[in-house]
């Protein structure tokens, strides 16, 4: 159900039945490893590609899901899913092995929180039981489409960002035990013409400003109405550009109680420059670690805001800026 | 150029590209400029001592001592791009690694290495100068831009 300008309110709360969280050996060592369902040793994930690698990530990540809910493949009605490869490769060949009923989705980055809220207006709206949400990226795979192949030695500012290998995916259903999503608000894109491709956190800043503004406008909610509120991967650079963006513009969310999946992921290792990106950064700290930790009593009701960069190399070769877009997902504690 | 990007943004975009651009940490640049001079003369050293290595054992003179003398170090830098090393020198050291001729082999090596998944063919061969393409065009043309001027001076002269 619509409200305000840009949000949805389930009124049925649909549920989290399921929710997995797969890594590879980098996000082993990071701080949030033991959040992760599966993590593997090996970059390659005994595939031959990157691109392979990414899809075995992101079928894993999916049947842990469905696993997790007690369910089977058969009993899944959709299937939304993304990732970062052009023509969202790793999204329809894990799909085709899955065999589930596809719709493929492309938001960059917030393609999980993307992904999260069209399940739940999927299931709200009655027109499925289960629907499974997806995505992916592989920190190899996202270098060699978006900057250069792998192995070349080219040094990176400070401002940029660590493409997290790993893949989330969620089960949401129309009842059961769970965490429920409750509201979703679909970001507009914006675009404040920030130009350099290592500096994501800074050109994104604004347009998750934009969706967590209309997002307390449409559900007229109180800005400490959320325990946490959690933004997808701006990393150092673009968590400290929105702690100041947001009282400038009078959403006053308490900052301590805003995070970043970004920081969160690697902690405070300084390989990473700025924080971790990619989808799934977003999507295996919100499953694995933020889902978790909820579910355990800390916190009543959060805000997920996804945040993607919609830019492709050619269009940044082409000198364009770079537009951005930010999703956000409500979900609060089955007992309220 | 960057005076007319600026003049198209409106004056939200300017007033956030200021606020933006201070919660940018500053590249370090004295420290890359002197891990740059310093691993760039290293690999000179190396070079330096290859070449000193053929004209005393192997009987080639300063001016024959080149050709394998590059063909060691791009050889070594092959080697340190295929077992992944050379990446991460990279990101320590910066232009130090990227200008001499090891730069260029680590360009060709990683590009061919990356899409060796795409088939011997259109993967490696189609790729394999993405990065050093550009090089060898723009070297090129600029030796001829370079060597016109000096021809149309000589003959002035």
């Amino acid at each position: 159900m619509r409200k305000g300008y840009q949000s949805w309110v389930f009124p049925s709360r649909p549920v989290i039945v399921g929710r997995a969280a797969i890594g590879g050996p980098f996000e082993a060592q990071g701080p949030l490893a033991n959040d992760f369902d599966t993590l593997h040793g090996d970059l390659m994930i005994g595939q031959d590609s990157w691109e392979k690698a990414e899809r075995v990530l992101l079928e894993e990540a999916c049947d842990k899901a469905i696993e997790k809910a007690g369910l089977r493949r058969e009993q899944i009605h959709f299937m939304l899913a993304g990732d970062l490869m052009n023509q969202t490769i790793s999204a329809n060949f894990a799909a085709r092995t899955l065999s589930i009923p596809f719709m493929g989705i492309f938001g960059a980055c917030s393609t999980a929180m993307e992904g999260l809220a069209l399940a739940a207006l999927l299931v709200d709206s009655q027109s499925a039981d289960y629907v499974l949400a997806a995505t992916s990226s592989h920190n190899s795979s996202a270098e060699k489409q978006y900057r250069y192949p792998t192995e070349y030695g080219s040094q990176k500012p400070p401002t940029a960002q660590w493409t997290v290998t790993g893949a989330g995916a969620s089960v949401v259903a129309n009842q059961g035990n769970g965490l429920r999503v409750t509201a979703a608000t679909i970001g507009k894109i914006v675009d404040m013409g920030m130009t350099d491709p290592f500096n994501m956190g800074g050109a994104m800043a604004p347009a998750a400003l934009s969706t967590i503004e209309s997002h307390f406008r449409d559900l007229q909610l109180s800005h400490d109405h959320y325990d946490l509120v959690v933004t997808g991967d701006l990393g150092k650079v673009g968590h400290s550009i929105l702690s100041e963006l947001l009282p400038k513009h009078n959403v006053n969310i308490p900052l301590k109680r805003y995070v970043d999946c970004g920081m969160l992921i690697y902690g405070d290792n300084p390989i990473v420059w700025s924080g971790g990106s990619g989808c799934g950064c977003c999507a295996t700290v919100t499953y694995g670690h933020l889902l978790r930790r909820f579910q355990e009593g800390e916190w009543k009701r959060i805000l997920v805001v996804a945040t993607g960069a919609l830019l492709s190399p050619i269009s940044y070769q082409q000198g364009e800026s770079i537009p951005c877009i930010a999703h956000a997902v409500a979900i609060e504690a089955d007992t309220l | 150029m960057a005076d007319k990007k600026k003049k198209k943004l409106t004056l939200t975009q300017q007033e956030y590209q200021q606020l933006a651009k201070r919660h940018e940490p500053p590249r370090p640049l004295t420290r890359n400029f002197i891990r740059a001079f310093l691993v760039g003369g290293v690999i000179c050293l190396i070079g330096q001592g290859i070449q000193e290595m053929f004209i005393h054992f192997f009987d080639f003179t300063e001016k024959t001592a080149g050709n394998p003398t590059v063909a060691v170090l791009i050889l070594l830098s092959a080697l340190l791009t295929g077992l992944g090393w050379y990446d991460r020198i990279a990101q320590w050291a910066g232009a130090g690694t990227a200008v001499p001729v090891t730069g260029f082999a680590n360009s060709i090596t990683s590009a061919a290495l990356e899409h060796r998944s795409e088939g011997l063919v259109l993967g490696v061969g189609g790729n394999m100068f993405k990065l050093a393409g550009s090089v060898i065009v723009m070297g090129v043309v600029a030796a001829f831009a370079i060597s016109l001027i000096k021809t149309l001076i000589n003959m002035g002269g």
